[in-house]
């Protein structure tokens, strides 16, 4: 059993909670998912690391209500437990591997949408960790969703964040705003890594392909066990067959079928899920203003 | 009772069974048993038991069963097997012991599988309690995966005083036992949660949610938390798909997903939050256990489900009792076709699989005909899902995070047959993680001899 030590809401829908799960806490690195399960009826759900505190032994996990059982997960509180928690899976990012010099002398920028700005965190706080302020595009609905400001900001370069209402910060997409600062700003990225929706992500990597800019991204295909056993979380790659759970999460993203992965996750959406999707694609991009791909 | 017969088994009716997923095969009563065991001659040179990979003495627990001193029976299958209630049930028989009984020459062979069963199923029933178990020594040996292998290795080494500790990727023992084969061939509750049960009660701790070479290392477990030798357990569960076009369209499962789903998760119960797509019209390729078990689990969702296979009914690899129970349930076989193109609709999900017929040539490596193409005869057959039962191979997580411990080309841990010593001091291993996919008698098997060699380390240690 795995006891939840904190809850908050980050925002409308959007719940944080940090688990003591010591074994998994020990070996976490950026980039890299857990699979929680409620109880025993439950279904195995995967999501990513937040952030981790070694010494505490908690992991934290910062979901979105999409379906049936987020819904549940949003109702446990403080002092429950979830009956399994495993982890860390997948590959850790790329750069963690890197040498820490050469990463020096890179322009990183993190474009983070919706939920994803949780799991960008854990990213820029390493690379901050290690001397290097690699900056971030944050973007959401409206200011009321804004994940994390305070703590990416503490970590990060520069901070931009994009509302769709213009609520706060750029109004727009993060696909404009990180045209526009390639364009009308003149920065040089080396580095783009992308988190968000799949839709968002597809956009940020045609846009960035016309620019020739290294691009990562994660992908979260349906998984059931996390560990290479199902095929469930395949993706076309390079034109090959891998597996998001462990050749993955993180991908370059110029290589990735987003279309087909798009597809492939529809496999098991339910009614809600599926309505909630179309929500978020409606508020992270589906207007291709770049001209770059068919509407989806 | 004709004595060239065997007794008959009960099995409910296949227009029965075939709508629920209880176990196929109910076991023979007390009086069917004895009877049964009265057909076996006692043969002085048991060619039965050379058959058996764990040499259970077949007609000495046969001769008690015949007696109706069922607990003797049981100890005498002790003394060779921990896992009788499951081999009973599973093992490939026909090949294994009963393939080499001499009754089976001129009639039926005994029905060792059965009476095993019997006897295994009794003895749980009695609450027979087989353990003995040598004062703990204090040494700890750490056993990777609660499959067949890993939980024999950890039963006999915690016999033996040993204090073991299994470290389960999963959030549920049992390996292929409770993700894989289905529970109308092998009821969880009773059957493998007795067998793990039965484990732990020798003191052997299981901890779940363990990935080794993720949450931990083979090296952290041995230089950081005390192990002292180490048993990889971790099976062959990587599953191969054929690298056809449309082989990632919606509706394509390979069988472990859809076995996982419906066996690990339950998605075919009621109330359990796993969703599982069962398909109206499904189409099975391959034609092992794993084929059968996939067919015959969408059967029970609701499917009509045609098993595509490249070979002839002669040459499939499954159990032959699977296979005569997929036809009563029936299930259509397409054999001699290929699959070379999975066909789909616009929005992605599959619509038809196109097949090639196939004729037999020569025989290859294995002995058995090659299948070849018959040229201009593909043909498509409709159907909304399909699942791909192609065999797994060892997944690459562990090797590939220890150093030193080296495997082959195929992923199979390099290990010694008789005691699964790996390349690596104090790491052994057995089971499917070095055969490849194989039996659970085998993987059971290849447990016990690493268990004696790790004893035999440590004492030397
Ligand atoms: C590697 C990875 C990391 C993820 N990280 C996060 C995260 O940090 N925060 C977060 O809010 N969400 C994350 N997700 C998505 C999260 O797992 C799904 O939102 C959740 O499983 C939905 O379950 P549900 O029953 O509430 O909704 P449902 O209505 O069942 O599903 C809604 C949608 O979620 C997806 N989904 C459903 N079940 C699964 C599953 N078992 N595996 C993957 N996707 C599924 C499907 O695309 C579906 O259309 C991640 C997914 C993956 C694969
Ligand atoms: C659908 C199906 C039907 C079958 N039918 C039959 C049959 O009728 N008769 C028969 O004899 N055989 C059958 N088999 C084959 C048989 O089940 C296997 O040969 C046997 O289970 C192998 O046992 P094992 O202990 O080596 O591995 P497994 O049973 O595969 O167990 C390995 C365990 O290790 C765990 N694990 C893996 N990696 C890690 C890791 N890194 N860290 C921690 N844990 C890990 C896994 O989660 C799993 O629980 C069938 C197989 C399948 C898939
Ligand atoms: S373990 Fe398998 S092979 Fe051995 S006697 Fe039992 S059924 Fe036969
Ligand atoms: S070979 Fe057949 S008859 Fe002879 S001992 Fe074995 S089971 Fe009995
Ligand atoms: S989630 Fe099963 S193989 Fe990736
Ligand atoms: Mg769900």
């Amino acid at each position: 059993m795995y006891k939840i030590t904190a809850k908050r809401l980050l925002a409308p829908s959007i719940y944080l909670m940090d688990v003591a799960a010591p074994r998994v806490a020990k070996s976490a690195n950026p980039g890299q998912f857990v699979i929680v399960k409620m109880d025993e009826k439950g279904e195995r759900i995967p999501l990513t690391i937040c952030d981790y505190d070694k010494i505490a032994g908690t992991v934290t996990i910062v979901f979105q209500t999409v379906g049936a059982s987020t819904k549940k997960m949003a109702l446990l509180a403080e002092g429950d437990y979830f009956s399994d928690f495993v982890g860390p899976l997948g590959q850790p990012s790329e750069f963690i591997e890197e040498n820490i010099e050469e990463l020096k002398q890179k322009k990183i920028i993190f474009v983070a949408g919706g939920v994803g700005a949780a799991p960008v965190y854990p990213q820029i706080k390493w690379l901050h960790e290690h001397g290097i302020a690699a900056d971030a595009i944050v973007g959401c609905k409206s200011k009321d969703y804004l994940l994390l400001e305070k703590e990416i900001k503490a970590v990060a370069g520069k901070l931009y964040v994009a509302t769709d209402d213009g609520s706060y910060g750029y109004q727009g997409f993060v696909t404009d705003l990180l045209k526009d600062l390639i364009e009308k700003e003149g920065q040089k990225y080396d580095l783009v890594i992308a988190i968000g929706p799949m839709i968002m992500m597809k956009f940020i990597t045609l846009l960035t392909k016309q620019y020739g800019i290294k691009t990562i991204v994660s992908m979260n295909p349906v998984m059931v066990d996390g560990t290479g056993m199902c095929g469930g979380c395949r993706l076309t790659v390079g034109g090959e067959t891998r597996f998001a759970c462990v050749d993955g999460p993180e991908f370059d993203g110029h290589l990735v079928d987003f279309d087909e992965a798009m597809r492939r996750s529809t496999q098991y959406q339910t009614e809600e899920g599926r309505a909630e999707i179309e929500r978020q694609e409606k508020e992270t991009g589906h207007v291709c203003n770049l001209g770059l791909g068919e509407h989806n | 009772m004709e004595i060239k017969k065997r007794v008959p088994v009960m099995e409910q009716a296949p227009e029965i069974r075939r709508t629920n997923f209880d176990e196929v095969c109910l076991g023979y009563s007390e009086a069917e048993a004895v009877e049964e065991a009265k057909r076996c001659l006692h043969c002085k040179k048991p060619l039965c038991v050379t058959q058996c990979p764990v040499s259970i003495n077949i007609p000495d627990f046969i001769e008690h069963v015949k007696e109706r001193e069922f607990e003797k029976a049981a100890r005498v299958i002790a003394e060779s097997s921990s896992l009788p209630a499951v081999c009973g049930r599973v093992c490939p028989q026909e090949i294994q012991c009963e393939g080499q009984c001499v009754l089976g020459k001129k009639g039926d062979a005994v029905a060792i599988g059965k009476l095993e069963r019997f006897v295994a199923d009794w003895s749980r029933e009695n609450n027979i309690d087989l353990s003995q178990t040598l004062p703990k020594n204090g040494r700890k040996v750490a056993v990777i995966g609660a499959g067949p292998s890993g939980l024999t290795c950890a039963g006999d080494l915690a016999k033996l005083g040993y204090e073991v500790t299994i470290f389960e990727a999963l959030h549920k023992a049992g390996g292929v036992l409770v993700y894989g084969i289905p529970e109308f061939r092998l009821p969880k509750e009773t059957v493998v949660q007795h067998e793990v049960d039965n484990v732990k009660a020798l003191g052997v701790k299981i901890e779940t949610n363990v990935i080794v070479g993720r949450t931990v290392s083979v090296d952290e477990l041995m230089q950081e938390e005390g192990f002292e030798a180490v048993f990889i357990g971790s099976g062959a569960g990587l599953p191969m798909f054929m690298n056809i076009p449309g082989e990632n369209s919606n509706g394509v499962f390979s069988a472990n997903e859809y076995l996982t789903r419906s066996n690990l998760m339950k998605a075919f119960k009621e109330g359990y939050d796993t969703p599982i797509k069962a398909g109206k019209k499904v189409a099975v390729v391959g034609g092992g256990n794993v084929a059968m078990d996939a067919a015959r689990t969408a059967l029970r969702l609701g499917a009509e489900v045609h098993i595509v296979y490249r070979r002839s009914q002669a040459e499939l690899p499954a159990r032959a009792e699977e296979v005569h129970h997929a036809i009563e349930e029936g299930i259509h076989f397409n054999l001699l076709c290929n699959p070379v193109e999975i066909l789909a609709d616009e929005k992605g999900w599959v619509k038809g699989i196109r097949c090639i017929r196939m004729e037999l040539g020569e025989p290859d490596a294995s002995g058995r005909r090659r299948p070849v193409e018959i040229p201009n005869s593909a043909f498509e057959i409709e159907v909304d899902t399909v699942i791909m039962a192609l065999g797994t191979t060892p997944n690459p997580l562990i090797s590939s995070t220890t150093r030193g411990l080296e495997a082959n080309k195929k992923g199979c841990l390099i290990a010694a047959e008789e005691t699964g010593k790996t390349t690596l001091e104090g790491v052994f291993a057995g089971g499917d993680a070095v055969t490849g996919a194989a039996t659970v008698i085998l993987a059971m098997g290849a447990g016990k001899k690493a268990a004696a060699a790790i004893a035999a380390y440590l004492k030397n240690k």
